[in-house]
């Protein structure tokens, strides 16, 4: 192993994780790589299905059967943490990586008071007494933006909004001081207009904490406000990674370039706006090659045949596609 | 709270208010209850006059109070066949019932609660399978043929227990107990396992299946994700919230034990009031029949009320919903 | 694996391949389907398939009474299970206590599903107040056991038909009484598909163009609820048989001269303590085989329409 200095946070090395089902195993997630540096933001985006949740869980643990990790490594602080036994992997589990639910509605339990479900949380990973937990869970509802929290700690979730409660959740994940979290669609259950503040208030207290985040959406937006470098999954594969401003100005996969296609790019004249045709593959028929080569407009023969590997597109920018495996981009007008 | 229980009670009269009537037309309508008072030689004139007596010329919804009024006062006449007091019949009978309901009640919750909390954690383990298959088993096999089984085990052929009758009781006032002697206690075993051994079952599977939906919640998921241990998260947060639903059917379960005693007592020959039920329906002693109706009803109305009170306390969605809708808490 | 569920569809036709291959991939399923059937032919063909009458008084022999199952000391071949106190073969009063059993039950689900089903798609189409009168029915009636309703209505016939006319009609007392005791849970069901469909586009573009009301409910909510139904009823006939069998045990089922499983296991248990079991037990492991062959089928159909429990 290196130095802790050069080791980043996190790293998942070449990742496949399958599911059981009556029709044989299928592949949710396949030879996927990344690391988070620590402090960093890294966003995970692509459509539903496209793998990125069950990659999160993976990550804490948490993939449940019949899903499993089939291959592939997870190194967290230099340490594999793939297939630890249960008791290490708690243990790691709101200590060391912190969790951010999608539904607030649900993530919470509905008969423990909040304050009593941050109180058991610190207490379970720090070794404090009942009322050094109680102030400190009241000092983190306060820096969560919880009005009043002396009240709310005794409040039961559906007291709350459902923005509030997404501000509890993140105390909940932050409240043994992890040195990553993993949001998985952070804002998506919640209304449109609070949004935008849980992003910052997650940005803000993963900063000043020093905390590394994977962030999980399908929302380029959320991305571009909040992520320093972004990963983009397609079909259980990261189709293009790279630094936010870099892949979200100047995609190169021609998936990415769907994406960001109904937003039209700030400065360039374009004649019309790029539509992605068709819709992505199921798990169990995702075609051989490159799985996006039924609906790519650069589809070239190869393209059907064999799997591209990532190619350095720029600094610190690769993307997995033929169109830049051997020559530079062409045939893209 | 006071709105809500006032709410409850208020429902528990209609029903009863209900039975009552189902209970009345029996008694009114079903077979002639002067009749079933006199003999064979008694003149018409004489039948005439008794009716006007008793009142059964009055109007309908008189005769339906006078049968109300005094039923909540527990005078519900005479019973064709014992030409005694049915109320002091039933007197009579109640602690045995009462008993042999408590005890299957208690042996069914302790022991079917921890087998379907453990069927649901250890969900693909062979002894939960097992347990599984032999609940199916027992939900197939009819109360009295247990019944039946366990005499003929451990009456007939081992002779360790009492096959029939509640062994020596000891008068406490007006109650009579078994629990108090060594062969009330031997006696009451198979009746009581006999009983429980259905609701059991029920109770287990209906754990089992709450605790699987409960597990299967985002909030367990996050519990997880938080990294709680996993007893903290089965028994406190799982269990907790499989408690809520699982406590309105179980309380109704309950209920229904008494109304099941019928078929225990039945096999046992226990001195019950399912004895003197079933007994009431093979002669037709109607005013018998009416009084059980309407105590069974009175049961299921109190058990049902304190399964809503209890739901209320435990859940705190329920309190906040009456909270905001009544302006306080 | 959520992401790979939910794309299936939730609803699947009654009877598909995959049902099929399902089933034929459950040896447990297999197995009670063979014993259930297995009962129903028995049943069915009982003059030909017992190798008694044991009705026949002229075939009788008092002096066969209480002879042990062939196997044991003083058996005798011509009766496999054993006799009874009148001589009748155990074997063939099993057989035809199965054919009155399973004749009870089918025809107290069928009576059931026909007031059950008809209820739910009322309540759930109409709404309103026809929809809170019926609940309210089965609310009630659904917080007392069946067991308790059929007794009721057991003792309720008893009290208005004449005393001879009481044993020629049991059976069609006992058929109202199991019946009527176990509509709620097919309205209840029924009615909850119903609400469901009824806010589809198909079902609300049908009421635009004009389609009758009770042409929607037969024509586009009820087949949607005929997987449900069928689970229950599988499920119910399980019931229906002990409590056919439990009434018959009380000494307020069918008749003695037409003996169900119950029956049997009524007069048997008379027998038990002088050491003459097989009277008894032998009825009542038909009676146990057979609810749980059905108990089973009714479990394994309920997992395999319910795709969210695989």
């Amino acid at each position: 192993m290196t130095a802790v200095g050069a080791e980043p946070l996190l790293r998942v090395e070449d990742l496949r994780i399958v599911f059981a089902s009556r029709r044989g195993e299928l592949v949710a997630v396949d030879g996927v790589s990344f690391a988070i540096a620590r402090g960093e933001v890294l966003g995970l985006v692509g459509e539903s299905g496209a793998g990125k949740s069950v990659t999160g869980a993976a990550i804490i643990g948490l993939l449940d059967p019949p899903g499993r990790i089939a291959g592939g490594r997870i190194l967290f602080e230099g340490a594999r943490i793939d297939h630890l036994p249960e008791e290490e992997l708690r243990r790691l589990r709101g200590r060391r990586i912190g969790a951010v639910f999608q539904d607030p509605l649900t993530a919470l339990n509905p008969l423990y008071t909040i304050g009593r479900q941050l109180v058991e949380t610190m207490r379970t990973h720090l070794d404090i007494g009942a009322a050094e937990a109680r102030g400190r869970a009241l000092r983190l509802l306060k820096e969560v933006g919880i009005p009043a929290a002396e009240r709310r700690f005794d409040a039961y979730p559906h007291e709350l909004s459902g923005g509030m409660r997404q501000r509890v959740v993140i105390a909940l994940a932050l409240a043994a001081d992890p040195a990553l979290v993993i949001a998985d669609e952070p804002t998506t259950a919640l209304d449109v207009s609070i949004q935008a503040q849980i992003i910052a208030l997650l940005k803000r207290l993963c900063q000043e904490r020093g905390t590394a985040v994977l962030l999980i959406t399908h929302d380029m937006g959320v991305i571009a406000g909040a992520a320093d470098r972004v990963a983009v999954m397609y079909a259980g594969r990261i189709v293009e990674i790279g630094p936010v401003a870099e892949v979200l100005l100047a995609p190169k996969h021609p998936y990415t370039v769907g994406l960001m296609g109904s937003i039209p790019p700030l400065g360039r004249k374009v004649e019309r706006l790029m539509q992605i045709e068709g819709s992505m593959p199921r798990l169990h028929e995702i075609p051989p090659g490159c799985a996006f080569h039924p609906r790519c407009p650069h589809m070239r023969p190869r393209c059907r045949e064999a799997r591209p590997e990532p190619v350095t597109v720029g600094p610190g920018h690769h993307a997995a596609c033929w169109l830049f495996a051997e020559e530079g981009p062409d045939g893209r007008a | 709270m006071l709105a809500f229980v006032l709410r409850r009670l208020a429902q528990a009269l209609l029903v009863m208010l209900t039975v009552g009537l189902i209970a009345f037309a029996l008694f009114r309508y079903v077979g002639d209850p002067i009749n079933n008072l006199v003999g064979q030689e008694t003149s018409l004139a004489e039948r005439e006059a008794l009716r006007e007596r008793l009142g059964l010329n009055d109007p309908f919804f008189v005769q339906y109070a006078r049968f109300l009024a005094n039923a909540a006062r527990g005078d519900f006449g005479f019973s064709y066949i014992y030409r005694r007091p049915v109320a002091e019949l039933i007197a009579e009978r109640l602690p045995a019932t009462l008993e042999l309901s408590f005890a299957a009640a208690l042996l069914a919750l302790l022991v079917g609660i921890p087998m379907g909390v453990y069927t649901a954690l250890r969900r693909r383990g062979v002894l939960a399978q097992g347990f599984m298959m032999v609940s199916l088993v027992g939900v197939s096999i009819p109360t009295f043929l247990i019944g039946i089984l366990l005499i003929l085990v451990f009456g007939v052929l081992l002779r360790w227990l009492p096959t029939f009758g509640r062994g020596e009781v000891v008068e406490l006032g007006w109650w009579t107990t078994g629990l108090l002697t060594v062969s009330g206690l031997k006696a009451l075993i198979m009746p009581a396992v006999t009983l429980a051994l259905f609701q059991m079952t029920l109770i287990m599977r209906l754990v089992r299946a709450e605790m699987l939906e409960v597990l299967r919640t985002d909030y367990i998921r996050f519990a997880r994700a938080r990294g709680l241990k996993s007893r903290t998260i089965h028994f406190g947060h799982a269990l907790k919230n499989t408690l809520v639903p699982v406590m309105t059917i179980t309380g109704l379960q309950l209920g229904s034990i008494i109304a099941f005693a019928i078929i225990t007592e039945s096999v046992f020959q226990w001195p019950g009031m399912g004895l003197l039920f079933v007994q009431a329906i093979n002669e037709v002693d109607i005013p018998v029949m009416a009084a059980y109706l309407m105590l069974i009803a009175l049961f299921f109305v109190i058990i049902n009320l304190v399964v809503d009170i209890l739901y209320y306390l435990v859940d705190p969605r329920l309190r906040a919903d009456r909270a905001v809708a009544h302006g306080h808490g | 694996m959520a992401e790979a569920s939910t794309r299936r569809s939730r609803r699947r036709p009654v009877l598909d391949n995959e049902l099929l291959e399902d089933f034929l991939h459950a040896p447990v399923a297999v197995l009670a389907a063979v014993i259930t059937l297995g009962f129903f032919l028995a049943a069915l063909f009982a003059p030909w398939v017992a190798p008694h009458d044991p009705f026949d008084l002229a075939a009788v022999n008092l002096l066969d009474a209480l002879l042990p199952p062939a196997w044991l000391e003083g058996g005798d071949g011509r009766f496999p299970l054993g006799t009874d106190d009148q001589g009748r073969d155990v074997l063939s009063t099993i057989i035809y206590g199965a054919r009155i059993s399973l004749g009870v039950g089918v025809a107290s689900v069928l009576l059931a599903i026909a007031i059950g089903v008809p209820l739910g798609l009322v309540a759930g189409y109409a709404g309103g107040r026809v929809d809170a009168v019926i609940m309210r029915i089965a609310d009630v009636q659904l917080s007392f056991p069946a067991i308790l309703i059929a007794l009721l209505i057991d003792g309720v016939a008893r009290g208005l038909l004449p005393r001879e006319l009481h044993d020629e009609l049991a059976i069609y007392v006992l058929i109202f009484a199991i019946g009527v005791s176990g509509w709620v849970q097919y309205a209840r069901t029924v009615r909850g598909s119903t609400l469901v469909e009824r806010r589809k586009e198909y079902v609300q573009a049908a009421r635009l163009i004009g389609v009758s009301a009770p042409a929607i409910m037969l024509r586009h909510i009820l087949p949607n609820v005929l997987g449900p139904v069928l689970v229950i009823a599988t499920i119910h006939l399980a019931l229906a048989i002990i409590t056919e069998a439990t009434l018959s045990f009380l000494g307020v089922g069918v008749p003695p001269t037409q003996p169900s499983l119950g029956t049997l296991i009524r007069i048997g248990n008379d027998y038990l303590f002088s050491g003459e079991w097989w009277i008894t037990i032998f009825p009542g492991a038909a009676l146990a085989i057979l609810v749980l062959a059905v108990n089973l089928l009714g479990d394994w159909l309920r997992d395999a329409l319910n795709p969210r429990l695989r």
